[in-house]
């Protein structure tokens, strides 16, 4: 690119910088989602989220503490902020592999077609047809509960709805001129592959991320609540909500407030996924 | 009839799919079963009797050839290792209520996402079309089971209308038990199942058809029983398209409301590491997702001639 001609119509980068930050949306889920990375990372913990006090325990919600406390007098609203640590993290880290995974097979899969397609795509109705937390639970059950397990199984289970989405996407744009020109022109399968297709389908990629995300968030929370995720006494949302059920009818903000940091996480997550499908103009 | 045909054969690499994944995947997944079920104080002869119990001291080859003359020779998908009952007979004697609550589930979900879709396809742009589409990225943000404590506090505890654990007997009674529950899976189905069929009804509602009905200046209500006609199909196979997650969010919920289901066997069999059963149950809701899907595509075809055609 040289100079005077780009002056006067703005870089890609920066045309898709200003309609990103025109589009309410992906702010809002910007915005949510830089408090609760922040919290996350730096856990500003009115209390020590793992110190107990009997004398005060399941105390209601009160000045000193905002959630109420939890029957071994752990502040509940200390173990909310550190549990958003513990499940955010898990929930990112176990997105990627996922993610390079499905990606790969879809761009591989929807390019190459023949065989290979027909493979994969058997692979993949396999998959689909078990209900996905029986998959998930089968796994962690074989490999042990907590963390491990749950990286396990989405490296097992996660990469199909990727493998999907960018099949699809592959094939419809293989059918368009300019991929079969760029290799009639002379391109090697592996440059068509990374350096055309490749970034046509990662927008598309990264919105399903986002979703992704907060599904895989959800499912660590709904692990833990069944026992089989991340295990006492490291706080997390999913076990906080199961300790309270045994108190729900008469200390209903055990259970119900860790609930709702959940529910903020993962429609910070969903409006960031809906804005960046906006502002990528894939819908 | 050539349709039916091809339909159940391109089940069979599924069911083969299916069972040879449930095989490996307890397999391939580092970690020794048997070391596993019998926990921290195994000695070393105590996990080699447990791998012949298993059959696991066998080649791999073996093992397999065993499994799969065990499911498609004899149907035989192995024995518990606590009660020493065939798995199959433990499945079956907890699929009633568990049918029985999916089965009321789909039927909330229905009432719930096609009045939401269709409102919001009728009143595209506007307020109402933003509201049903906001509300759905919420509910998808709620784990089912912390919005099934919620609908416990709300009705059971606080209003006192509907049951809110185990199943009651007496007239009657069993399915008010089933209400709360089956309302909250529905809940949770809802979401995405009204985004998408909001799509589907717009196009429905841009048809050809439907701009001639109104050019003929039918009656409002008689063009939308034809357009409600059309919908039967988008939404016959997205629930189809979704058994599979409706089973797995079921089971949960079962845990929630203490509803002694397939998802409670599934959970005290983890607890008591009873592998077999474990793996049995997994194989057995796969098969039914399977048979769920072909059915709901026979019936699509059914509703709508062109895609027989296709």
């Amino acid at each position: 690119m040289t100079g005077t001609a780009t002056r006067t119509v703005p870089r890609p980068g920066v045309r898709w910088l200003r309609r990103a930050l025109r589009n309410p949306t992906l702010i809002a889920g910007a915005v949510i989602m830089l408090v609760v990375l922040a919290l996350a990372v730096f856990s500003p913990t009115p209390y020590d989220p793992f110190a107990q006090d009997l004398d005060h325990g399941l105390d209601p919600p009160s000045p000193a503490h905002w959630f109420g406390t939890d029957q071994l007098g752990r502040d509940i609203l200390s173990r909310v902020v550190a549990a958003t640590g513990t499940d955010l993290r898990i929930a990112v880290l176990a997105a990627v592999v996922p993610f390079v995974v499905g990606v790969a097979v879809g761009l591989v899969s929807g390019y190459a077609g023949g065989w290979l397609d027909w493979i994969v795509g058997r692979v993949v109705d396999t998959f689909v047809a078990f209900p996905f937390y029986v998959l998930v639970i089968v796994v962690v059950f074989a490999a042990g509960t907590g963390e491990r397990g749950i990286y396990v199984a989405y490296a097992l289970v996660g990469w199909i709805s990727y493998a999907r989405v960018i099949r699809a996407k592959t094939r419809s744009l293989c059918r368009q001129g300019w991929v079969e020109a760029a290799y009639g022109g002379g391109l090697s399968h592996t440059r068509v592959v990374g350096r055309h297709l490749l970034p046509n389908v990662l927008p598309q990629a990264v919105v399903l991320l986002m979703t992704e995300i907060l599904l895989i968030m959800v499912a660590v929370v709904t692990l833990g609540y069944l026992g089989l995720g991340v295990q006492p006494p490291t706080p997390d949302w999913g076990t906080m909500i199961s300790d309270g059920q045994l108190f729900l009818t008469t200390k209903w903000w055990v259970s119900t407030l860790p609930g709702l940091a959940v529910v903020t996480t993962g429609v910070g997550l969903s409006l960031l996924g809906d804005g960046l499908a906006d502002v990528w103009r894939l819908r | 009839m050539r349709w039916v045909g091809r339909s159940l054969l391109s089940v069979v690499p599924v069911v083969v799919g299916v069972v040879l994944c449930v095989f490996f995947l307890i397999r391939i997944v580092p970690g020794d079963p048997a070391a596993m079920i019998l926990g921290d104080q195994a000695t070393q002869a105590s996990i080699d009797a447990l791998h012949e119990q298993l059959g696991l001291d066998l080649p791999l080859g073996t093992q397999l050839w065993n499994w799969l003359v065990g499911v498609f020779a004899r149907g035989d998908i192995g024995t518990s290792l606590i009660t020493s009952q065939p798995v199959a007979g433990l499945v079956w004697s907890r699929a009633g209520i568990t049918a029985g609550l999916v089965l009321l589930a789909v039927g909330f979900t229905v009432l719930l996402a096609v009045p939401l879709a269709l409102l919001a396809a009728t009143h595209a742009g506007s307020w109402l079309d933003q509201l049903v589409r906001v509300v759905p990225t919420i509910g998808m943000a709620m784990p089912a089971f912390w919005v099934g404590l919620l609908l416990i506090l709300v009705f059971g505890v606080n209003l006192h209308w509907l049951p809110v654990g185990g199943v009651g007997t007496g007239p009657g009674e069993p399915l008010r038990s089933l209400v709360l529950p089956a309302f909250t899976v529905a809940l949770g189905m809802s979401p995405p199942l009204v985004r998408s069929l909001r799509e589907q009804l717009l196009e429905v509602l841009d048809a050809d058809f439907v701009v001639t009905l109104r050019a003929a200046r039918l009656p409002r209500w008689r063009v939308s029983s034809h357009v409600l006609r059309n919908a039967a199909v988008p939404t016959v196979s997205l629930l189809g398209l979704n058994v599979a997650y409706l089973i797995g969010g079921t089971l949960v919920i079962e845990k929630v409301f203490a509803i002694n289901g397939m998802g409670a066997l599934l959970f005290s069999s983890i607890s008591s590491r009873d592998f077999p059963v474990v793996q049995g149950i997994a194989l057995v809701l796969a098969l039914v997702v399977v048979v769920v899907s072909l059915l709901t595509e026979a019936l699509v075809a059914l509703l709508d001639p062109r895609i027989r055609a296709a």
